[in-house]
């Protein structure tokens, strides 16, 4: 039985490792520094949130009072994030009609109830910090997680504008030798070419609150299920052992 | 009118309940059934960890159904309304949120179970003569399971909900003649949409949970009908003068229920450790992909379907027409020959070899799509055929020779592969270690016949290996 | 086998414990489901408190606010009508409204049922069997009464409140209308649906 087990195993490992590396490629995503216990942080990522992204995003699972799970009063809710008439019940709808916001942006802008459930962290984290300058695009912008991405970049005044720098490709100036099929491309990288309002740390932390509170948005009750779910382990952990011991206590009769 | 009462013993043993048991026991039989299952019924000392699944999956059932029961409160089987429902359940619902989680992470354990449980069958020979039944009832939950999933995947209407159902309804669409009518009959549209969506509902909420507690039922009985096997899987023998019951054999209540109780809370607190702190398990049990609302207009880049059908999945993928020409053909060929020159009957011989030659004529005639289609079908159908293919005089792989333990140990291999390269995009390399997995999968089956009859396997003890 | 008294004594005292800790366990595991079925944030959310604003409602007339799917009315009494509740003292079966004290708030248990006189805040639900009784606000002589004095009647089995919402005696209604929890928040504007106003 073990042998079986172990044979299976190791012809697992042998093959799926080579198989693992064959993935396509995908963007590089940065880490995001998020800390889903820091309300402050929450908080302003809220204010970002409403201010920049509700113009044409809607978020309509969410509740406006569902903000006072990350320590915002009902007065402080009204008096910030309530702007266009709406009641503290009411859900984040956004005016702008999903018809017409298809005929304007190319496709609508999605609801961001549960983007970040659907996207990682990182990926919201590198996109939001991946816009740069590309004239070829409707909007000017292009980003490199998400290319082509029919969004401008509405953080522009904060961040500055970036753009794309391509160091030559490796390779394709040897003369002489059997040029390669395709030269590998040299990653390109962005550069602030034209800054704005707040230095790159500061943006990055407008960000970084910003992905805080869509992850939050994504999952509000994901604090309360990780604290519930300690005391909930626990007991059931006492449980096995009664029940060991209950098991233990009538099987002595058997031989 | 004199009122006949029935000539029983009055019940004993249980305490202040003696008399209403009694009063019950003479209209209804309930003590009898009790002692029946549970209370007289004798099984194998002897059984080890594999035994828990069964009891484990029977637990996650109810887990599903109260769960379930409490989702169908808040839950609305409308297109327009299906995926903020279930957003709606999980920020606005009281607790809503442990409920789904729940859910979703029990139809995973489900078949985690499920499949362990399957798997004791195989180490053991638990579908060998006398429990034939027992298997093939087991076999029918097991394909009624998988119909529960799909249907139940489907309500959460994500772009894996939407695109994994049109996949799979398509399916049916590539059976020759009828396929594209039964397609559009099953979906009661052209494409999948909202009226796909409400029936599939009521089959997942109602119709499929019927059949599976009406299966689990029969599974039981027949179970109990002939007693349970064990892992050396010999026959417990006669009874034992001295207790009247069947030597080396405990009563299910308590032991067992002893033994389950501590199985179960083992269980749960897996379970609960995903529920609470890995209820997407990476991607495998909620996948992110879903959490996007449906759009009938846009296909994601890879669609997988869940973990849990990703082997099957595999073998209809491996399928192409490199497969069927150097694969399936001469499979069938060699197959065909072997039974032919082994089995001296005419009968058999006369309807291989016409079977064989439809199959062939049908492997040139219709496209590979269809035979991915029937491969799948049969990859899951053919453990009906297990006990009638498992000629080895021993029923337990404790005392089968060699060539059983390195099959299956090839067979465990190539359904762990088959499942992974399922959750994979499509490439070369993985389309020919696909095709290698599906040839081992089936050949375990369509050999053993053979090499279960010539193995040399070692004498079954006369009592069973207890410490 | 062990059947002696101390092997007894120690299983009963493990199947007792196991028994406790796993009937506690389904318990805690039923509380969450049957909350699950008390009302949900939307639920909570659509029966806020509404506000109203109080000069919407010339004297003499009445309005109607939805609060919780139900019909409220704020009738802006004049003078007159003030004195004729008065004289509807004794034709009204329940004067002080003492028969069901969670109809009639505090601030409400007073001679004209409200927090000030000029505005009545009542359900506009018959406390009979559900309807919604239709206004006779003018005095004079009515059918079902000579000496009407203003109020309302119920076309379903004819029961009769006054301007103060009183129901009047031998009527199949037992209980005056109902005075919702409600507060000022201004001279011109109430809140329907909460006593208290929450400090910010």
């Amino acid at each position: 039985m073990k042998k079986i087990l172990a044979l299976a195993a190791l012809a697992c490992a042998c093959v799926a490792h080579p198989l693992a590396l064959a993935q396509e490629e995908e963007p590089r995503l940065e880490a995001a520094p998020i800390d889903p216990r820091d309300l402050t942080s929450l908080q302003a990522g809220a204010r970002t949130f409403v201010n920049y992204c509700l113009n044409c995003h809607s978020a309509s699972l969410m509740r406006y009072s569902k903000l006072e799970d990350i320590g915002l009063t009902e007065p402080e809710i009204k008096d910030n994030l309530l702007f266009t008439g709406e009641k503290i019940g009411d859900v984040m709808n956004v005016a702008m009609p999903r018809k017409e916001a298809k005929e304007w942006f190319g496709a609508a802008p999605p609801d961001l109830s549960v983007i970040g459930r659907s996207r990682s962290a990182d990926w919201l984290y590198t996109y939001l910090r991946g816009f740069y300058r590309d004239p070829s695009r409707p909007t000017g912008w292009n980003n490199v997680v998400y290319p082509n991405v029919a969004m401008p970049h509405v953080l522009w005044q904060l961040q500055g504008q970036q753009v794309l720098e391509r160091a030559p490709a490796k390779g394709a100036e040897e003369k002489g030798e059997a040029r390669k099929e395709e030269a590998e491309p040299a990653p390109a990288k962005l550069k602030l070419a034209v800054p704005g309002r707040l230095t790159p740390v500061e943006y990055d932390v407008i960000v970084r609150d910003l992905v805080n509170y869509l992850v939050w948005m994504s999952e509000p009750e994901a604090r309360v299920r990780k604290r519930v779910g300690v005391v909930v382990v626990f007991f059931l952990g006492i449980l096995v052992v009664l029940t060991y011991a209950l098991y233990k206590e009538f099987w002595k009769d058997v031989h | 009118m004199a009122v006949i009462e029935v000539d029983k013993k009055p019940v004993t043993g249980a305490g202040p309940f003696n008399g209403v048991l009694t009063w019950i026991d003479r209209r209804f039989p309930l003590v009898s059934m009790w002692r029946e299952h549970a209370a007289d019924y004798w099984a194998p000392k002897n059984f080890n960890f594999w035994y828990y699944f069964g009891s484990l999956a029977l637990l996650v059932l109810v887990i599903q159904i109260v769960t379930g029961i409490f989702l169908t409160m808040n839950y609305k089987p409308d297109a327009k309304e299906a995926f903020a429902s279930v957003e709606y359940i999980m920020r606005e619902v009281n607790w809503g949120w442990w409920i789904r989680y729940m859910h979703s992470t029990g139809a995973s354990f489900f078949f985690i179970c499920v499949y362990l449980h399957m798997f004791r069958g195989l180490l053991y020979g638990s579908y060998r003569r006398p429990r034939e039944l027992v298997w093939m009832v087991g076999m029918l939950i097991f394909l009624s399971l998988m119909a529960e999933a799909f249907f139940g995947y489907l309500l959460p209407w994500g772009q894996m909900s939407y695109w994994g159902a049109q996949v799979i309804v398509n399916l049916f669409d590539a059976i020759p003649v009828i396929g594209p009518k039964l397609a559009i009959w099953i979906r009661g549209d052209y494409v999948v949409s909202d009226a796909t969506l409400n029936r599939f509902f009521a089959f997942h909420v109602i119709a499929v949970p019927l059949v599976l507690l009406g299966l689990v039922v029969a599974h039981l009985l027949a179970l109990h009908e002939v007693g349970s096997n064990n892992p050396d899987g010999i026959d417990i023998k006669g009874r034992d003068p001295k207790t009247g019951h069947p030597i080396d054999s405990v009563a299910f209540h308590p032991y067992y229920t002893v033994k389950d109780s501590f199985g179960a809370s083992v269980f749960l607190v897996i379970f609960f450790v995903v529920v609470f702190f890995l209820p997407e398990m990476g991607g495998y049990f909620l996948e992110s992909n879903n959490f996007i609302p449906a759009d009938p207009l846009k296909t994601p880049p890879h669609i997988a379907p869940v973990w849990y059908f990703t082997p099957f999945y595999s073998i209809l993928r491996a399928t192409t027409d490199n497969f069927v020409y150097f694969g399936l053909i001469p499979g069938v060929v060699l197959l065909a020959l072997a039974i032919i020159v082994t089995v001296p009957r005419t009968a058999v011989r006369v309807s291989v070899a016409v079977l064989a030659a439809l199959l062939l004529a049908g492997f040139l005639g219709f496209e590979a799509k269809v035979w991915g289609v029937v491969l799948m079908g049969v990859s899951v159908l053919i453990y009906f055929f297990l006990p009638w293919l498992d000629r080895s005089p021993v029923r337990s792989i404790r005392y089968k020779g060699p060539f059983y333990k390195i099959a299956l140990a090839l067979f465990v291999v190539a359904f762990f592969m088959l499942g992974y390269l399922g959750t994979q995009p499509v490439s070369t390399g993985r389309t020919v270690l696909a095709q290698v997995c599906t040839a081992v999968y089936f050949l375990f089956f369509a050999v053993m016949p053979w090499y279960s009859r010539f193995d040399k396997t070692q004498p079954e003890p006369e009592r069973v290996t207890w410490k | 086998m062990s059947d002696s008294p101390e092997t007894n004594r120690g299983r009963r005292k493990i199947i007792a414990l196991t028994a406790a800790a796993g009937g506690a366990a389904a318990v805690t595991g039923a509380i969450p489901l049957v909350a699950s079925m008390l009302p949900s944030e939307k639920a909570k959310a659509l029966g806020a408190p509404v506000e109203f604003d109080l000069s919407e409602v010339p004297p003499g007339t009445k309005a109607t606010v939805e609060w919780r799917g139900q019909p409220v009315w704020v009738l802006h009494r004049t003078k007159e009508m003030l004195d004729d509740i008065k004289k509807d003292d004794d034709k009204v079966a329940d004067p002080k409204s003492e028969r069901n004290k969670d109809l009639t708030p505090q601030y409400a248990r007073n001679e004209f049922r409200s927090i000030k006189p000029e505005y009545l805040v009542v359900v506009g639900i018959c406390t009979h069997l559900g309807c919604s009784p239709q206004d006779r606000l003018q005095s004079g002589s009515e059918p079902f009464d000579p000496s009407w004095a203003g109020g309302f009647y119920c076309p379903c089995h004819g029961s009769l409140f006054d301007l103060a919402g009183r129901v009047y005696k031998n009527k199949p209604a037992p209980f005056n209308l109902r005075v919702p929890p409600y507060t000022y928040l201004s001279d011109n504007k109430i809140l329907i649906g909460e006593d208290k106003v929450k400090k910010g």
